[in-house]
């Protein structure tokens, strides 16, 4: 045990000095949910706005005046049919329709109710939602203003349809798939990385030819990489929560738990990648091509993973970030708890358990 | 062959290693044919041969990183085969390869390698201040050791090879881009290990080092085809030095070097 122990320190030494290093382990979580975070809520200045008003009376043009004058919008033109707006958003000369029914203002008068129906282009989640809130908040506005005028109820209701992206995706969803890349990249890359130089420096040998049992050196390694790990998720929670406002609908318990699941199974990956090359240029190379890449492409991070053809969707099933990013979404966005997820933390055992059974293999093959 | 047989001593001391008939193969390959040997306590024992010869294989089954096919061997009166355990916390090991961390602190190293071989704190603090002394490293005890010389960094990889006395300390071209004059002092560490009974088992391509050996053996296709002390080798082979020797040997060689 002591023998252990002195071996996790040297570990830490490793690392801790290598200022460059330390400073991306710790950094790039930072970085990365930050940039994600406001790349993506940037303020919508000049959306373009285009417009289809059949009716042409007094209620559609204020409310069409209001649009325009309000800074976050540009009314760019009138189209005449329903057939224009496709047309609009494709050649992407606006980025949002608003289409007024037939004879708006005297329904409005009549039955007291009229209807709006507001279109927007939601390939960029977090615009869409932002512009149509504020042409909402135009339209009510409007609302009231007519109520108190005429002493009677008016309602107008907005009716919000999304094109592109109905189901807002990717709104909060970066954050389960920041979270599996930083955690697949410190721990898989930089543990292989960790161990295959010592291979390179010739270390290894020295510590193969001592009675330290190899078990033992690999365990050493991976303990640091283990505590920066919990670290770096402490990190992209509480960015994520304080900074971005993405809460943790469901349970905060078991979102810790599977990360904790994830975070073993990207080690025994990484002890894979080790025992497969002997450079640290390779152990980089696989950890960033075999393992990064798809993650990145083919875990549902980016591109919807039920959009992709069959084959595709089959392939990203022995992707283990598809797994965990999966389950952080059932825990932190659907607000579903830890029962909702046994599936992949099934699936994420199975993993670890084959990922470790190879490596030990290989690494004791190595040795005869 | 006869040399093989060679046996320098009449009175029996202790043998710290021993090797009988040792084989290797990987495959069709034989690296290490019928290799068999002993070496005495405190004896400085080279282990030549051109690239290629098997010297490392052979190496490594001394070490239990790896089993011998056929043939026994003993390592500090434990079988490499059976009790590799045993016999690595017997042995020290230095590689041609720098041993020691870079980024870690000269006494960190230290203390590491000590830990590893199960020595208790007391003792290594002890030790760790009497080798800085005897190295004149007192200075140098906080420094990283990638700010140290190349000869510097030799030494103390050296020191920390037999830091916990071991039986055997293996040395696989210790001296390897090291100039001259280092090399000399370093060659005086290997003497005063041997004095104080750690043997020495050394390979190395220089020549001039063959001559500070006790006995040397040489390695042509996986076999020892030469084993006695230079003195003797010298006049057996007619030759003015090892270089000759050597020379002389290697060239019948009809194994590719690696």
């Amino acid at each position: 045990m002591k023998q252990f122990l002195t071996f996790v320190k040297k570990e830490f030494h490793h690392i801790f000095r290598d200022h460059r290093t330390m400073l991306i382990l710790i950094g790039m979580p930072i970085v990365e949910i930050i940039l994600f975070g406001f790349a993506i809520t940037t303020e919508v200045k000049d959306s373009k706005v285009a417009i289809l008003d059949p009716s042409h009376d007094v209620a559609t043009r204020h409310i069409i005046d209001e649009i325009n004058a309000n800074k976050y919008f540009n009314v760019v033109g009138y189209v005449h049919n329903s057939h224009d707006i496709q047309r609009v958003f494709k050649k992407g000369e606006a980025s949002m329709v608003v289409v007024f029914e037939d004879r708006f203002y005297e329904t409005l008068l009549h039955t007291g109710k009229a209807q709006i129906q507001v279109i927007a282009d939601a390939t960029d989640p977090n615009t869409a939602t932002t512009i149509t809130y504020y042409v909402n908040r135009i339209i009510s506005n409007y609302q009231q203003t007519l109520m108190e005028k005429n002493k009677a109820p008016y309602q107008i209701t907005p009716n919000i349809k999304l094109l592109f992206n109905p189901e807002m995706k990717g709104a909060y969803n970066f954050v389960p798939g920041v979270l599996g890349m930083i955690l697949m990249l410190i721990c898989a890359m930089m543990t292989s990385i960790a161990i295959v130089r010592e291979k390179e420096t010739g270390t290894m040998e020295i510590l193969l030819v001592s009675p330290i049992k190899p078990i033992m050196i690999i365990l050493a390694k991976m303990v640091p990489y283990f505590v920066i790990s919990c670290f770096n998720l402490a990190t992209v929670l509480l960015l994520s929560v304080y900074v971005l406002g993405v809460p943790v609908a469901g349970s905060l318990t078991g979102l810790i738990l599977v990360s904790l699941l994830f975070i073993v199974v990207s080690l025994s990956l990484g002890l894979l990648v080790s025992t497969l090359t002997n450079t640290q240029l390779a152990a980089m190379l696989v950890s960033g091509m075999v393992f990064l890449l798809p993650v990145i492409l083919l875990s549902g991070m980016i591109f919807p993973i039920e959009n992709m053809p069959m084959w595709m969707q089959r392939l990203s099933d022995i992707i283990p970030a598809k797994w965990y990013i999966q389950a952080v979404k059932a825990l932190m966005i659907e607000g579903l708890g830890i029962m909702n997820i046994l599936k992949e933390v099934g699936i994420l055992s199975l993993m670890t358990l084959v990922f470790t059974g190879i490596s030990l293999k290989k690494f004791n093959v190595r040795l005869d | 062959m006869e040399n093989l047989q060679h046996n320098e001593t009449i009175t029996q001391p202790k043998k710290v290693i021993e090797v009988n008939q040792l084989v290797k193969r990987f495959g069709h390959f034989t690296a290490v044919d019928h290799l068999s040997f002993e070496v005495e306590k405190g004896e400085i024992f080279g282990f030549l041969g051109a690239n290629g010869a098997g010297k490392t294989t052979a190496m490594r089954m001394l070490c239990g990183l790896s089993k011998p096919t056929e043939g026994k061997g003993k390592v500090a009166g434990f079988d490499i085969e059976h009790q590799s355990e045993q016999v690595k916390k017997n042995i020290g090991y230095m590689s041609q390869k720098f041993s020691l961390y870079n980024d870690l602190k000269v006494w960190e190293n230290i203390r590491l390698f000590a830990g590893i071989y199960g020595m208790n704190d007391n003792d290594i603090k002890e030790k760790t201040a009497l080798l800085l002394e005897q190295l004149h490293f007192e200075k140098e005890r906080n420094v990283l050791v990638k700010s140290l010389p190349l000869g510097m960094k030799q030494k103390l990889a050296f020191s920390v090879a037999i830091f916990h006395t071991p039986e055997v300390v293996f040395l696989d071209e210790p001296t390897g881009g090291v100039d001259p004059t280092t090399r000399r002092q370093f060659w005086e560490l290997i003497y005063e290990a041997a004095e104080k009974g750690i043997t020495v088992f050394v390979t190395t391509h220089y020549m001039d080092e063959a001559e500070y050996c006790n006995r040397v053996s040489i390695m042509v296709d996986g076999r020892i085809e030469a084993l006695d002390s230079p003195h003797n080798l010298k006049t057996a082979f007619e030759a003015q030095n090892m270089d000759e020797v050597f020379q002389q040997l290697a060239r019948k060689a009809t194994r590719k070097a690696d």
